[in-house]
């Protein structure tokens, strides 16, 4: 293999694993905003959580999938209690309102885990050990699997779930007709309870299987929720297919990025793709086109 | 079966229902007429619930469910067809009757949808199309056809003949009278006030918010204020 060819095939395995975490992040996203409009600064503390939870039940002498279900199961409870407690109550507040009770929660989580757990940064270890296997010449941690495998998983049973259950058409039906759903007997709180738990679901995972490549501590949350955020506008705010492609390129972005032109760079250029996406294409690759429906 | 005593509601400030008394017996095909603004959607939707009240109480079946949630009162056996028909846009056409079951499992909604079909042909036609794309006739069969999945004892109907061709209003009509034989109460409001009374067995007039005539549905065909105010004659 010409090794101009090794290089970028090597920047493009880095890129699509970072992007399939951001990808989950962005979904995370999407599936909040279509319930209820709102964009929840909060995910990113899922994923936080997600990695800091799993690393203290290791500590424990936990074994690592216990540890991994009590980190994700953890995570989803508290993206429960922050719909139940912070959310529900004022429901019918403005969507700006709404974002900024979950940016306090951000703070709060954040908070509270940095005086719970402390401010050190803690490495996971790898799920199926650290010998790098050799693809055409580039190679790829067996880390890397791990994350690309299970965000397939992940979005294979999320396309089942919309495509093929009812409960999963009456989330669609809500986000596109909050009057109608309710009108069809659907309990649009608990749909919006529901894409809470989702959510936070999605966050843990990720925080879980990105902690072994880039460590945990009580502030990764603050990025990576940032760069999903990103990924979730440049695929479009909303949809699901949308956070996918849009969380796989701003990876591949960023990769490419930090490879030919300097990884200064690195973390930048999730802002420039906000600020591009937001000035050139405001809905998105796959948004909604026109105006917002009120 | 549906009784509603004093009720007021109020968007924001703004009081758009005032002291509104009106009751619906089983079998009945009650209607309601009023211009535009009088606050017919309006009472409508405290019905179903996705409004609130705020003064005054609603009955169903002798309970009173003025503050019951929306997902219960379709339990009960309330469904709405809302003004501007309120597809699920992109969901099939099938998807969008299925979530009309949405309070009811099990096999039957096979049935139910089987049932729905034979009335409007043209639905199972266009079923797995998204429904945004059929055109306003179709759309409202869709929405009937959307709450009669729930198996409703009590029907509302919000405006079912707007924006139609004259053809289709009177399809439209014609299966409402059908749905009433078949013993479905029914609660029509209209601003079509000629067709809407000329089937109801009673008929509310609503002004500003406020009740200003009821009476059987003949009788008020022939009232001078409904002629001058609502036919045109
Ligand atoms: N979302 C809203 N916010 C504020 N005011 C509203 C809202 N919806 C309706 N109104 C006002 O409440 C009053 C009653 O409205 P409503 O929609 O119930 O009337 P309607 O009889 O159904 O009229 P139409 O025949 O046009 O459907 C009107 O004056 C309307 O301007
Ligand atoms: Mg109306």
């Amino acid at each position: 293999m010409p090794p101009a060819f090794v290089e970028l095939l090597q920047f493009l395995l880095s890129g699509v694993t970072s992007g399939a975490i951001y990808a989950l992040v962005a979904l995370g996203f999407a599936l909040i905003y279509n319930a209820s409009h709102v964009i929840n600064f909060a995910q990113g503390e899922f994923v936080m959580l997600g990695g800091m939870v799993t690393w203290v039940l290791l500590s424990q002498g936990i074994d690592l999938p216990l540890a991994v279900l009590g980190a994700v199961g953890l995570t989803m409870l508290v993206g429960l209690l922050l719909e139940k407690l912070a959310i529900e109550p004022v429901r019918n507040a403005n969507v700006v309102t709404l974002i900024i009770i979950t940016i306090g929660a951000a703070i709060f989580l954040r908070g509270l885990t940095s005086v719970t757990l402390g401010k050190d940064l803690h490495a996971l270890p790898a799920f199926s050990g650290n010998e790098p296997l050799d693809l055409m010449g580039a190679t790829i941690m067996p880390q890397s699997l791990w994350i690309l495998g299970t965000t397939a998983l992940i979005v294979l049973l999320l396309h089942v779930f919309f495509n093929y259950t009812l409960l999963g058409k009456a989330i669609l039906a809500t986000s596109h007709n909050r009057l109608a759903a309710r009108l069809m007997g659907i309990n649009v709180n608990f749909v919006l309870l529901l894409s809470f738990g989702l959510s936070a679901l999605l966050g843990a995972i990720a925080g879980i299987l990105i902690a072994p490549i880039t460590a945990t501590h009580f502030e990764v949350g603050i990025m990576l929720g940032l760069k999903g955020f990103a990924a979730a506008i440049l695929g479009g705010l909303g949809s699901g297919l949308g956070a996918i492609v849009g969380g796989l390129l701003l990876g591949i972005i960023e990769s490419l990025g930090a490879g030919y032109i300097s990884s200064d760079y690195k973390d930048a250029m999730a802002f420039v793709v906000i600020l591009g996406v937001l000035f050139l294409m405001p809905s998105g690759l796959f948004g909604k086109r026109g105006t917002e429906r009120v | 079966m549906l009784q509603i005593e004093g009720l007021s509601s109020h968007y924001g400030r703004i009081q758009t229902l005032d002291g509104v008394d009106l009751s619906i017996g089983e079998g009945e095909l009650v209607s309601l007429v009023g211009a535009n603004g009088a606050g017919k959607t309006t009472l409508l939707r405290c019905v179903s619930g996705v409004q609130p009240v705020s003064a005054g109480r609603i009955l169903f079946d002798g309970r009173d469910i003025t503050r019951a949630s929306s997902h219960r009162r379709v339990k009960l056996g309330i469904a709405q067809v809302p003004e501007g028909r309120q597809m699920f846009g992109p969901l099939s056409v099938e998807d969008n009757l299925r979530l009309g079951a949405f309070r009811r499992r099990g096999p039957k909604v096979a049935d139910d949808l089987e049932r729905m079909y034979t009335r409007f042909p043209i639905l199972k036609e266009k079923r797995k199309q998204p429904a945004g794309t059929l055109s306003g006739g179709q759309q409202q069969m869709l929405a009937i056809s959307r709450a009669l999945m729930s198996h409703p004892r009590l029907l509302l109907l919000d405006e079912p003949s707007m924006g139609l061709a004259p053809l289709l209003v009177s399809e439209i009509f014609d299966t409402i009278r059908l749905l009433k034989d078949h013993g479905t109460t029914i609660f029509l409001v209209e601003q079509n006030a000629y067709a809407a009374l000329g089937i109801a067995t009673r008929g509310y007039v609503l002004e500003t918010g406020r009740v200003v005539l009821a009476d059987s549905g003949r009788a008020l065909l022939e009232n001078e204020r409904v002629k001058t105010a609502y036919l045109g004659l």
